[in-house]
């Protein structure tokens, strides 16, 4: 006869172990951490490209990029300026997960840094489920992708500590409605920091910045 | 997409409790999957035979319990089921709601022989 064994345990709790040791070591060198998550495409690279320049002279910034394939996200961030820029290729997986950073994070001397900037795969819905251990998950929505996205990503949107609306200079030929979208975004995640801006333009970008300033000297 | 690597941790979890309790065989394995937590039944099924060969889970049949999504306003407490069209709250039109179930994704228990 069968016995019945309860267990009730988290599927994902390996990868939130990991997630938490590499919490531990970004912490022990002072470093403020982001994770970027976004659709293929929403400006996540760009979003890095802006920033970086912005940054200069008053944050040291490391950027870790994740794709399934090439070294085009880490070689861009590195010629913006980027102080070391590490590319993870996946091999297929549509995120990042906690093994994957730890290996990227054991090629830094993360004491060498004020920020480090991860770029997740372009993907909405699964690297939501897969901490990292970064402090801070940035969600980058854009605004050809339609303003319906909270509705039908939930899961994603609430979860997140900071949202940047990139390509608001698209808003006069796209039909976005920037009140349904919020409306969405504030039942799931209440109060969240919110950051219209373009990359193409620079509108919006020094609040950003801003905020990345003041989380990294906390830090 | 994901799948494969759940499926292993999945595995791993099994294999290692069914160690503890001394078993011959794992027959069953209960799995609770909340709507939003974007897990894929058929590819976790898709994965298992691949990876449970040779192992004691080898012919374990695998059970999804879903549990459907649930929010509460956190104006009005009235507890609804979003729709993709409509998130706000139906009792009040309260926006800033709780996530109260739906994101579950655990193994709740094994049968073993
Ligand atoms: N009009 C406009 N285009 C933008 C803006 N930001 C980015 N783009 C364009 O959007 C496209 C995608 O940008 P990326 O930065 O590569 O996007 P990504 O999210 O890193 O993409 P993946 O890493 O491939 O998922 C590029 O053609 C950018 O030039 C913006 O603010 N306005
Ligand atoms: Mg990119
Ligand atoms: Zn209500």
């Amino acid at each position: 006869m069968p016995t019945n064994i309860p267990i009730v345990e988290n599927i994902l709790n390996a990868n939130d172990r990991l997630a938490e040791e590499n919490r531990a070591r970004i912490d022990a060198a002072g470093v403020f951490s982001i994770n970027i998550l976004a659709s293929p495409g929403a400006g996540k690279t760009s979003l890095i490209e802006q920033t970086l320049p912005l940054l200069k002279g008053k944050l040291r910034v490391a950027a870790i990029d994740g794709d399934i394939a090439t070294s085009i996200d880490a070689d861009r961030a590195a010629a913006a300026g980027a102080g070391a820029a590490i590319q993870i290729n996946t091999g297929g997986d549509c995120h990042l997960d906690a093994v994957m950073l730890r290996g990227a994070l054991e090629q830094l001397d993360l004491t060498q840094f004020d920020l480090l900037i991860v770029e997740n795969v372009g993907n909405l819905v699964c690297p939501a489920n897969f901490k990292l251990g970064t402090h801070k998950t940035v969600l980058v929505a854009s605004v050809p992708e339609g303003d319906d996205k909270p509705y039908k990503y939930p899961g994603t949107y609430r979860g997140v500590d900071a949202l940047v609306i990139n390509k608001i200079d698209l808003l006069p030929y796209v039909n976005f409605r920037m009140d349904y979208f919020q409306q969405g975004v504030q039942v799931l995640n209440p109060g969240v920091t919110t950051f219209p801006l373009s990359c193409r333009t620079g509108e919006g970008l020094d609040a950003w910045v801003e905020w990345l300033i003041a989380n990294s000297r906390k830090a | 997409m994901h799948e494969l690597s759940v499926t292993q941790s999945l595995l791993k979890i099994a294999l290692d409790h069914a160690e503890k309790a001394n078993a011959q065989r794992i027959t069953d394995l209960h799995i609770v999957m909340g709507e939003l937590s974007s897990m894929v039944d058929d590819s976790i099924q898709f994965y298992w035979e691949l990876i449970a060969r040779d192992t004691i889970a080898e012919k374990a049949a695998l059970h999804f319990r879903r549990v459907p999504a649930e929010l509460q306003c956190m104006t009005c407490f009235h507890k609804y089921h979003p729709t993709d069209q409509e998130l706000v709250c139906p009792q009040c039109g309260g926006v800033g709601a709780k996530i109260i179930a739906g994101e579950e994704f655990a193994l709740e228990s094994i049968d073993v022989e």
